[in-house]
C-alpha cells in the first residue's frame, strides 16, 4: 500500500519540480562547447541542432552540458539561452540584465580610502528596502602612523536617483571606533568610542554588476574627554550586486 | 422620377442587406477563430521561465592553501603559510581575501653580532592580510602529452591590507601575478609571486620594504 502511495504521489511530485529542467534541447545550427569556462578557452567540439544535452555545472556565466554519448564542453550562457527545455520552452538561466540595476537588493563592496590621515581598508555589505533607500554595514581597517584601529558602523543611505547611470547619495549612520596608539607615543591607552557620521557620494554603474561609489564622511566622535573629536573619511569602492 | 426613387430605395435595401450577412459572416469567423477546438498554429508570445538552477552546482567561490618561501626584507628569506579565498564575478574579474604567516629569521647584524636581538620572538611572528581584485589576463591551455590538455589563466592581482610586524600593524600595498591549472572542473593548482610592500621603521629609519612571496597552492570551487 505505502510502495503504491509512492508510485502515484512520485509523478506529481516530479511534477512540482518541473522548473529544475537539467536538460536542454539545441536550437542553434551548433552548440559551441569550449574547452573551459571563459571566450578565450578554444571551441573543442560542438552539438548540433535537435540533440539534447545535460547541464552538470556553472561559474560565472559559463555552464558545462554534457551529451548523452559523453562529450563535455563550456557552453556560454547567452547562447544556452537560445535552447529549449523538454516542453519546448526558451531557457533562461538567472544572471545580471539592464533590470537588474534597479532590482538587486544585496551589495557588496571592498573600499580604500583615508581616515583622519589614516589608510583605511573596508569591506561592506547592504541591502536595498526600496529603489533609492538603502541599509548598510562597514567594517575598516585603520593604519596609520601613530595609531591603529578599526571601525565599525550602521547607517542608511538615500540614493537620488538609482535609475540614472550615475547617481548623488546622501547617508547618515553610527557605530564604534576603536584607537589604539602606537607604543612610541605618550599617550598609549585605547580608546573605544562612540561615533556618528553624515556623508555624502556618489556612485556609478560600471556593467549590469559592477559599481564605483566614492563617499565623504564627516564624524563625530563621542569620547570620554572635554572635547569631541570630527575625523573625516574619503572612500572609493568597488561594489559588485547580486 | 418616381422611378428613380424606386431603384434607390432598392439600391438601399440591398446594401443594408450585405452589411447585416457580412456582419453576422464576421461574428462566425470570430467565434471559430478563438474557439478551442481551432487553436492558433503559432503563438507569438513564447513565455520565458527562469529555469531553476538550482539542480545545477554554481561554482563561483574558490578556497584554497598555499606555501611558499617570502624574503622579508632585512630579515632573510623563510617559509611562509597561507590561505585564500576568491569569488570570481565573471570570466575575467575576481576579488580574493589573502592570509598569509611566516616566522621571520634575524638580521645580518643580529647573526654578526652574536647576542643582539631586535625583536622578541613573538615580535618575528609575520602575519598579513589583503583583500584585492583580480584579472584573469591570459586564459589558455596547458598540454601535458599529446592527450591531455587542462586550462589555465594568467592572473594579475591589486589590492590592500594589513601587515603585523615587529609589534606594529602597517598598511599594505599588495601586488601579484599568478597561474591558475584547473586539475579538474573543481580543482586548480596555483603558482603566484606577490609583492607585500609597508613602510617599515623596525631599523631605526621609515622605509619602504618589499616582502615578495613565491607561492605554491591548491584551491578549490565550490
Amino acid at each position: 500500500m505505502f510502495l503504491l502511495a509512492l508510485l502515484l504521489g512520485a509523478p506529481a511530485f516530479a511534477a512540482e519540480r518541473a522548473d529544475a529542467v537539467k536538460s536542454v534541447v539545441v536550437k542553434d545550427p551548433y552548440l559551441e562547447l569550449h574547452t573551459g569556462p571563459g571566450r578565450g578557452y578554444p571551441v573543442a567540439q560542438v552539438i548540433d541542432r535537435g540533440a539534447s544535452v545535460t547541464l552538470v555545472r556553472r561559474r560565472t556565466d559559463w555552464i558545462k552540458v554534457r551529451n548523452d554519448r559523453g562529450r563535455e564542453g563550456w557552453v556560454n550562457r547567452t547562447q544556452l539561452e537560445r535552447t529549449l527545455t523538454p516542453d519546448g520552452e526558451l531557457v533562461r538561466l538567472a544572471g545580471p540584465s539592464p533590470e537588474s540595476r534597479l532590482e538587486h537588493r544585496w551589495e557588496t563592496s571592498i573600499g580604500y580610502g583615508d581616515f583622519d590621515g589614516a589608510s583605511m581598508i573596508s569591506a561592506s555589505g547592504s541591502y536595498a528596502l526600496t529603489q533609492s533607500i538603502v541599509v548598510r554595514a562597514d567594517a575598516s581597517h585603520l593604519l596609520g602612523n601613530f595609531s591603529n584601529g578599526w571601525l565599525a558602523t550602521v547607517g542608511i543611505a538615500h540614493i537620488f536617483m538609482p535609475q540614472w547611470r550615475v547617481s548623488p547619495f546622501v547617508g547618515i549612520g553610527g557605530g564604534v571606533v576603536h584607537i589604539s596608539p602606537k607604543s612610541t607615543l605618550v599617550q598609549p591607552e585605547d580608546r573605544t568610542d562612540e561615533a556618528a557620521y553624515a556623508g555624502l557620494g556618489i556612485r556609478g554603474f560600471l556593467t549590469d554588476r559592477f559599481l564605483v561609489q566614492a563617499e565623504y564622511r564627516k564624524f563625530q566622535v563621542f569620547t570620554s574627554r572635554d572635547e569631541n573629536e570630527e575625523p573625516d573619511s574619503w572612500t572609493v569602492a568597488f561594489t559588485y550586486f547580486f | 422620377m418616381d422611378r428613380s426613387v424606386h431603384v434607390f430605395l432598392l439600391n438601399a435595401l440591398a446594401v443594408a442587406g450585405l452589411t447585416c450577412a457580412s456582419a453576422a459572416f464576421a461574428e462566425s469567423a470570430d467565434g471559430v477563430g478563438v474557439s478551442a477546438d481551432n487553436p492558433q498554429v503559432v503563438d507569438p508570445r513564447v513565455e520565458r521561465r527562469d529555469i531553476n538552477v538550482a539542480g545545477i552546482d554554481t561554482e563561483n567561490f574558490e578556497a584554497g592553501a598555499y606555501i611558499g618561501t617570502i624574503s622579508i626584507e632585512d630579515f632573510g628569506s623563510d617559509v611562509v603559510f597561507g590561505a585564500r579565498l576568491a569569488y570570481h564575478f565573471t570570466e575575467d574579474l575576481f576579488a580574493e581575501v589573502n592570509i598569509a604567516t611566516a616566522e621571520a629569521g634575524k638580521t645580518s647584524y643580529e647573526d654578526l653580532s652574536g647576542s643582539a636581538q631586535l625583536l622578541t620572538d613573538s615580535e618575528r611572528k609575520f602575519t598579513s592580510y589583503d583583500l584585492s581584485l583580480g584579472w584573469n589576463i591570459l586564459p589558455g591551455e596547458v598540454f601535458f602529452g599529446g592527450q591531455r590538455a587542462m586550462p589555465s589563466s594568467f592572473y594579475l592581482t591589486a589590492g590592500a591590507g594589513s601587515t603585523r610586524f615587529g609589534g606594529d600593524d602597517n598598511f599594505t600595498v599588495a601586488l601579484g601575478a599568478g597561474m591558475r591549472l584547473l586539475v579538474t572542473d573543481w580543482l586548480a593548482g596555483h603558482l603566484t609571486v606577490r609583492d607585500l610592500a609597508f613602510d617599515s621603521d623596525l631599523l631605526g629609519k621609515s622605509k619602504q620594504t618589499h616582502n615578495l612571496q613565491v607561492n605554491l597552492g591548491v584551491t578549490a570551487f565550490f
